[in-house]
C-alpha cells in the first residue's frame, strides 16, 4: 500500500493531472477544517506549480519521483506561499525569504506543498494546545488532543488529506502526535536530514522528519530528504541507503522501565500483542533492563530548555517579526515584544534555560545532565551491543483530552517519557501504529535502532507491515 | 535548593529579555518552581569522572569553500521585513 505511488503512477500515465491532485488535496483539507490541523492553505502557489508542472509533462518531461504528490509542512518549516509563524505571535507576519532544505529537495523531485500545519509555539509541547493560533483536535476523537508538538502533520496524514507530512522532534514531536493519530512518523539520527531553513529550538537534538499512513512510504520521502547539506553543517553524509529485505529473525529488546504500572494498561496490553507479533514474525524478543531511561526526561528539561533560551534570543522585534507597539526604549521594544510574542509555555523553558546556564547553576544542572547523557548513551551502546532493535511505547497513554494537561507543565512534559531518550542518544526511533484503545483511540510502539540504521528500521518496519 | 522567590523570577526574566506582568510573574513562579523540584531528582546520580555529551555524532571540523554565494534573501527582501526601516538601516528606539 502506497498513496505517494499511487498519485505518482496516476500522473506519470495521465490518467490524472497534477492540478486534479492538488485540487483535490485542497478540498479535503477544506473539509477537515474543524480539526484546525492546517494554519494556511498555500493555495495560490500550489496551483501555480501544479499548472507548470502539468505543462512540463506535457512537453514529456520527466516530473520527479514524487510527481504531483500533496503534502503539508508544520508551520516552523520555512516555506513559500504562507507566512511561517511558528504558532507563535512573534512571527506572525513573517514571509520566509528563503526555503528550507527538506522543502526544496522535495519540490525538486514535484512534489508540492498545500499548506502549513498546527504546532505548540516554537514547537515546545507535548499537544498543540499551546498554539497562539488555536488548538488541533485528534483525527479519531475531536475531545482528544492531536499531540505535539507536530499535531497538525499528524491530523492530516491521519485524515488522508495529503499522503506525507513534515514535522520536527525534538523529544518526541514526530513519534507521540504519530502514536496518538494511528500513523507512522520517524524521527532520524542526528543529522541525517537538513535543518537549514527550519525555526531552531534545541540544536543537540532537532530533527527533521515526516508522517505517512505506511512504512514504504516513510521511507521513499526519507530517501528524498535525508543526505548531507551544506548549508547544515551537523548534516552527515548520505548514509540512507534503502534495504529491499529486513533480515529476519532480529533480536529484539523491550526496555523494563517503559512497561512500568505508570504506563495505562492499555497502552502495555496493546505493546504486548505487538511482541507477540513479532515472535510470529519469527523475531526474539527479551525484555532488557535501561536503569537511566527514567532520568532521561529530567536531563532532557535541562539540556533542552538551555538550547531554547539562546535559539530564542534572536526574536527580539527588530530584525523580523512583531515588534510591540508604544515602547520608548530599545530594552522595551525587546521585553514587550518578547512577553506579547511567545507563549506562556516558551517562556517558562527560556527562563528554565537561564536558570539552568547562570553562573553558581551551570554546573549543578545542565553539565551534570550533559554527564548523564553521557552514562545514557552508554546503556544504549550496551544494549546494541546485544539486541539489533529496542522497543517501548511510544507514549505512556492514547491521547488525553483537551485542556487536561494545560495547567500542569510537568505532567505534559511526562508525555514525552519514552520518547526523549532516544533525542538524547541521537539514534533513529519510528513509531509503528499498533492497536487501538476501548475508548477508539490509536495506540503506537515505538522502535529504536543504533545511531545510522535508520534504513534497517524501516525495512524491519516494511516487513512486519507486510505480514499484517 | 529550588525553591523560586518572585525576585528570582524577575531576574530570570531580566536575563531572558521579557517584560513579565506581575500576574505572570505570580504564575511562573509556582511552574518554574515545579519543574526545578522535577529536574532537581537527577542530582541524585553519581556522575563523578563522566565526560560531558555536547555532541552525538562525532563530526568534527566540518569545512567549506570560503567562497561567496548568491542567496535569494537579498538586502531588500530583508529590509522588508524588518517592522521599521529606514534606507539600508533597521530602525530602532532610543538605546539608553
Amino acid at each position: 500500500m502506497s498513496a505517494i505511488s499511487d498519485i505518482v503512477n496516476a500522473v506519470n500515465s495521465g490518467a490524472s493531472s497534477v492540478r486534479t491532485q492538488v485540487e483535490a488535496a485542497l478540498a479535503r483539507a477544506k473539509s477537515a477544517q474543524q480539526y484546525h490541523a492546517l494554519l494556511a492553505l498555500t493555495e495560490t502557489r500550489a496551483l501555480e506549480r501544479a499548472d507548470e508542472m502539468d505543462e512540463r509533462r506535457a512537453r514529456g518531461e520527466n516530473l520527479g519521483t514524487l510527481a504531483g504528490v500533496p503534502f503539508v509542512v508544520k508551520d516552523n518549516y520555512l516555506a513559500f506561499g504562507a507566512p511561517t509563524t511558528a504558532a507563535a505571535k512573534i512571527l506572525e507576519n513573517f514571509n520566509a525569504p528563503i526555503q528550507a532544505t527538506v522543502v526544496e529537495r522535495l519540490e525538486a523531485e514535484g512534489a508540492i506543498c498545500i499548506g502549513k500545519a498546527n504546532l505548540d509555539a516554537f514547537a515546545h509541547g507535548g499537544s498543540t494546545e499551546n498554539s497562539a493560533y488555536g488548538v488541533t483536535y485528534n483525527a479519531h476523537d475531536r475531545t482528544k488532543v492531536a499531540g505535539g508538538s507536530s499535531g497538525g502533520s499528524a491530523v492530516v496524514t491521519a485524515l488522508d488529506v495529503v499522503p506525507f507530512a513534515l514535522g520536527s522532534d525534538t523529544g518526541g514531536s514526530i513519534r507521540q502526535p504519530a502514536s496518538f493519530n494511528g500513523v507512522y512518523g520517524i524521527k532520524p539520527t542526528y543529522g541525517f536530514t537538513s535543518r537549514y531553513g527550519v525555526v531552531a529550538m534545541a540544536s543537540s537534538t532537532d530533527v527533521m522528519g515526516c508522517f505517512a499512513k505506511s512504512a514504504g512510504d516513510v521511507e521513499l520521502i526519507m530517501k528524498i530528504i535525508a543526505g548531507r547539506d551544506e548549508k547544515d553543517m551537523t548534516t552527515l553524509p548520505d548514509y540512507f541507503v534503502v534495504q529491499e529485505e529486513s533480515d529476519p529473525p532480529l533480536k529484539i529488546g523491550l526496555i523494563r522501565e517503559t512497561m512500568t504500572d505508570d504506563v495505562d494498561p492499555e497502552v502495555r496490553s496493546i505493546t504486548e500483542e505487538y511482541v507477540e507479533r513479532l515472535t510470529k514474525a519469527g523475531h526474539t524478543v527479551e525484555e532488557v533492563s535501561m536503569p537511566l531511561a527514567p532520568l532521561a526526561l529530567a536531563m532532557y528539561y535541562i539540556i533542552v530548555p538551555a538550547e531554547v533560551s539562546s535559539n530564542l534570543a534572536r526574536y527580539d522585534g527588530v530584525r523580523y517579526g512583531r515588534r510591540a507597539e508604544g515602547v520608548k526604549t530599545l530594552a522595551e521594544l525587546y521585553g514587550r515584544s518578547r512577553d506579547e510574542g511567545f507563549m506562556t509555555e516558551n517562556k517558562r523553558r527560556i527562563m528554565i534555560g537561564s536558570y539552568v546556564l547562570s553562573s553558581g547553576f551551570f554546573d549543578a544542572y545542565y553539565l551534570q545532565a550533559q554527564k548523564a547523557r553521557t552514562l545514557l548513551i552508554n546503556q544504549f551502546n550496551e544494549l546494541f551491543s546485544q539486541y539489533d532493535l529496542l522497543l517501548t511505547p511510544t507514549a505512556p497513554t492514547p491521547a488525553f483530552g483537551v485542556g487536561d494537561n494545560v495547567d500542569d507543565p510537568v505532567k505534559m512534559y511526562l508525555s514525552d517519557v519514552m520518547t526523549v531518550p532516544a533525542s538524547l542518544a541521537g539514534i533513529p526511533a519510528l513509531n509503528i501504529p499498533a492497536g487501538v484503545s476501548h475508548g477508539g483511540l490509536p495506540v503506537g510502539v515505538q522502535v529504536i535502532a543504533p545511531m545510522r540504521e535508520d534504513a534497517k528500521l524501516l525495512a524491519f518496519a516494511k516487513a512486519m507491515e507486510a505480514r499484517s | 535548593m529550588s525553591t523560586i522567590t518572585t525576585d528570582d523570577v524577575r531576574h530570570l526574566a531580566q536575563l531572558s529579555n521579557l517584560q513579565l506582568t506581575d500576574e505572570e510573574i505570580a504564575h511562573l513562579q509556582i511552574d518554574l518552581g515545579n519543574i526545578l523540584a522535577y529536574i532537581d531528582q537527577l542530582n541524585a546520580l553519581d556522575t563523578s569522572g563522566v565526560e560531558p555529551t555536547y555532541q552525538v555524532t562525532g563530526l568534527e571540523n566540518v569545512w567549506r569553500s570560503d567562497e561567496v554565494q548568491t542567496s535569494d534573501a537579498t538586502r531588500d527582501v530583508l529590509l522588508a521585513l524588518a517592522p521599521e526601516a529606514v534606507g539600508n538601516s533597521v530602525k530602532v528606539p532610543q538605546v539608553l
